[in-house]
């Protein structure tokens, strides 16, 4: 019989003011009878509606009854099936927006708490150190070189080595994970967690290589003329955005890309770290997605009054939800309706505020969200020295620039086709963010996974036309 | 990794090395630059290609020691090898069509300017140098720009070096003489390259400047080495480092090299600790 409680089992959490001292994992796990205790409210659905709310389509009711069977590392290897990175997708997914938006649980009371779920399985997986994922029985197929090593672009690799591909994955930086090392923080998806992935695909023959620029250190035409026999782009979507506000460029003001890299992927809150970041006393954050509350967060850590602001309201909140609940009991204030228009500064061209204007919402936009007005005469200031900008991100422009023959959109996102990837150049596929603009880490898995089949199919097309013409 | 092939001081507080990087020296061009790092939870810093060697496949950096990471690197000697050594990045100089040049060069930016002058030369264009220095004994190159300037003009703040004066007291004294050049190209500090684009203003000289601001990524991701050139914001990493000296914000670009002041120098006591001896 099914466990017909409503509610779901609640993730046992690190207290918000213990947490706000420290850069560990807020949300702790599932423990053994938890996870059992929740596997079996699912009801197995036969049509399986879960599923098509998943990017990279996991076996959701698959593993969970295998997990209820007691079956931990079955269900494990039912995951990775489709979803190479289960760990981190079991953290950072909008799964309220996807998988459990459709769970039929969800009607009558709490959906099965799926992510929660995956990435139980993925931690007792690793804590067990069971035998790591051996390198393929042969990698018999050409070479892949795979473009920047975030979430599309390890996935893509993980499948094409499942396919026997030799595969080398370049990173610009000089740690592999993209925005996972460099953007999610710590407290929210463990670096070791990460690294735990990456040496797992290494560990199946991924090559990768740290420190090298593509469109700079080496082309895309120069990676096929080296005999790269296709090659995917999951270059991201780097380039930060700004607000075009008089002040942007004082002293204090950030990109929520610069204020993240500098915590996270240099450790600046580190006292060994060469790296320094600015400790604000009050920080203002702009913006409303993850990036926004993760920098909000991290700032909240390094002591400061943080003050999120937003031009809508709590609904249209492109944030997953547990992460603004985060952020609220750790004591940050949300402004809504609150449109910065000018940085103040002071004698030294250091932030020391925001003007601001106050909205209300209009007509809905193209987004289908309606659209936040300016309501005249709102005009007020908000005290802030540290000014952080999570206004999203637009792909950066060094391989476009670089490659001839590659369609973009004006915008700047690589063209390709829908099912495959493939981009207006011949053996060039795309993926991820550089396709789509800011989106989620799974998304740009599924693309780095579908590129990866297209790939494969690319080649044994080739391989029997050519048998055919012998 | 990439090894250390030669060191060589070339005055007290700067030294040149020859890096192993074949990836980079195949690509290099005058005018773009590495980041490199040198520890584990060290930072990363652009420095400026000095020169390249494409067969031996090696590029050349000139550091000057002025904070933490360039006091650690100066720690490493012929042999050893930089943690994280990341290039070619940013634009190259554009030198294409340039009859006539006047090359300004200040202090340790000296280091950059020497590629673009070999290159201006290389190329046939007439290049006029200027260089400049606080004094004789932070000199350097000069036998490099000798070899390869048309006309070459050293000034010193104290007279031991060349000329009593500044870059732009030479420079000024060109151009009212009615000297014609195409462009002026100017790689130094902040407020010298500030001085010499006001200048060449007055004349109606495009002039082109070096900008160096603070870098994290240097591929476009951070966003911290924003510039208003034009009133717009450009990224030094990807949109230059090079750009028009009558358009860039150089009070901005002043104020923003001076964020982290404070921390860079307790980080350098730090290091000058560990190093014992202090600095």
């Amino acid at each position: 019989m099914p466990n017909m409680d409503p509610r779901r089992q609640q993730m046992p959490v690190q207290a918000p003011d213990k947490r706000i001292c420290n850069y560990d994992e807020v949300a702790l796990g599932y423990t053994p009878e938890q996870a059992a205790a929740e596997a079996q409210r699912c009801l197995n659905c036969r049509n399986m509606p879960c599923v098509s709310g998943c990017p990279v389509q996991v076996q959701i009711p698959a593993f969970i009854r295998l997990l209820a069977s007691g079956d931990t590392e079955g269900a494990y290897r039912k995951i990775i099936e489709t979803n190479a990175l289960p760990a981190v997708c079991g953290r950072v997914c909008p799964q309220e927006s996807q998988c459990e938006k459709l769970c039929v649980r969800g009607i009558k009371g709490e959906p099965v708490a799926i992510g929660r779920l995956e990435r139980y399985v993925a931690d007792m997986h690793s804590a067990g150190l069971r035998d790591a994922l051996k390198a393929p029985e042969k990698i018999d197929k050409p070479a892949a070189a795979v473009v920047g090593s975030g979430p599309a672009g390890l996935a893509c690799a993980g499948e094409l080595v499942r396919r026997g591909w030799r595969v080398t994955v370049f990173e610009a930086l000089h740690q592999a994970g993209g925005v996972l090392v460099y953007g999610i923080p710590e407290f929210r998806l463990p670096k070791s967690i990460v690294r735990r992935e990456i040496d797992a695909l290494k560990a199946q023959g991924v090559e990768i290589r740290t420190n090298v620029v593509i469109g700079r250190s080496i082309t895309v035409d120069e990676l096929l003329e080296q005999g790269y026999d296709a090659v995917f782009l999951g270059t991201g979507a780097g380039l930060p955005k700004f607000m075009g506000i008089p002040g942007e460029g004082a002293i204090g003001v950030f990109s929520a890309n610069e204020f993240l890299t500098r915590v996270n992927l240099m450790h600046a809150a580190q006292a060994d770290s060469d790296t320094p970041v600015q400790r604000g006393h009050r920080v203002a954050v702009v913006g409303g997605g993850n990036v926004a509350m993760d920098a909000a967060r991290c700032a909240r850590r390094l002591g400061a009054d943080v003050t999120i602001v937003y031009r809508r309201t709590r609904t249209e909140l492109p944030a997953r939800a547990e992460e603004v609940e985060h952020a609220m009991e750790e004591g940050i204030v949300f402004r809504f309706l609150t449109n910065p228009t000018e940085v103040l500064r002071d004698e030294n061209g250091a932030a020391c505020g925001l003007r601001c204007l106050r909205m209300e919402l209009g007509e809905p936009d193209a987004s289908g969200r309606r659209r936040p007005v300016e309501i005249p005469g709102s005009e007020h200031d908000i005290e802030a020295d540290c000014v952080i900008m999570a206004l999203g991100t637009s792909p950066n422009p060094l391989i476009r620039d670089t490659t001839k023959g590659l369609e973009t959109q004006r915008w700047g996102g690589i063209i390709t086709e829908e099912e495959t990837g493939k981009t207006s150049r011949e053996s060039v596929y795309a993926g991820g963010d550089a396709v789509t603009g800011a989106a989620t880490v799974i998304l740009a898995m599924g693309a780095g996974r579908q590129a990866a089949r297209a790939i494969d199919e690319a080649y044994h097309a080739r391989m029997e036309k050519n048998n055919a013409n012998d | 990794m990439n090894q250390i092939l030669e060191k060589s001081h070339l005055n007290e507080n700067v030294a040149r090395m020859v890096i192993d990087a074949p990836l980079i020296a195949a690509k290099a061009e005058p005018g773009q630059f590495v980041i490199l790092r040198v520890r584990e939870e060290g930072e990363r810093i652009p420095l400026t290609v000095a020169g390249f060697d494409r067969e031996r496949g090696t590029v050349t950096i000139i550091y000057q020691i002025v904070g933490a990471t360039t006091r650690l690197l100066d720690q490493l000697e012929q042999g050893d090898e930089i943690l994280d050594f990341v290039g070619p990045l940013g634009r190259a100089t554009a030198t294409e069509g340039l009859q006539r040049v006047a090359v300004i060069g200040g202090g340790v930016g000296c280091a950059i300017a020497y590629p673009v002058v070999k290159k201006l030369h290389d190329q046939g264009t007439w290049v006029d140098t200027v260089i400049g220095f606080r004094s004789s004994g932070l000199a350097i190159l000069d036998d490099e720009f000798s070899a390869d300037s048309s006309r070459l003009f050293r000034v010193s703040d104290d007279g031991t070096y060349g000329e009593k004066g500044l870059v732009t007291d030479i420079l000024r004294r060109l151009l009212e003489n009615r000297e014609q050049y195409d462009e002026v190209i100017a790689i130094g500090p902040l407020p010298m390259m500030k001085f010499v684009s006001l200048l060449t203003k007055q004349f109606g000289i495009k002039t082109v400047v070096s900008m160096n601001p603070i870098m994290i990524d240097g591929t476009g991701m951070c966003g911290c080495c924003r510039l208003t050139v034009g009133g717009k914001m450009r990224f030094a990493c990807i949109d230059g480092p090079d750009f028009d000296g009558h358009e860039v914000d150089f009070d901005e670009a002043i104020a923003r090299s001076s964020a982290y002041r404070a921390q860079e120098r307790l980080a350098d006591e730090h290091v000058c600790n560990l190093l014992k001896g202090g600095c």
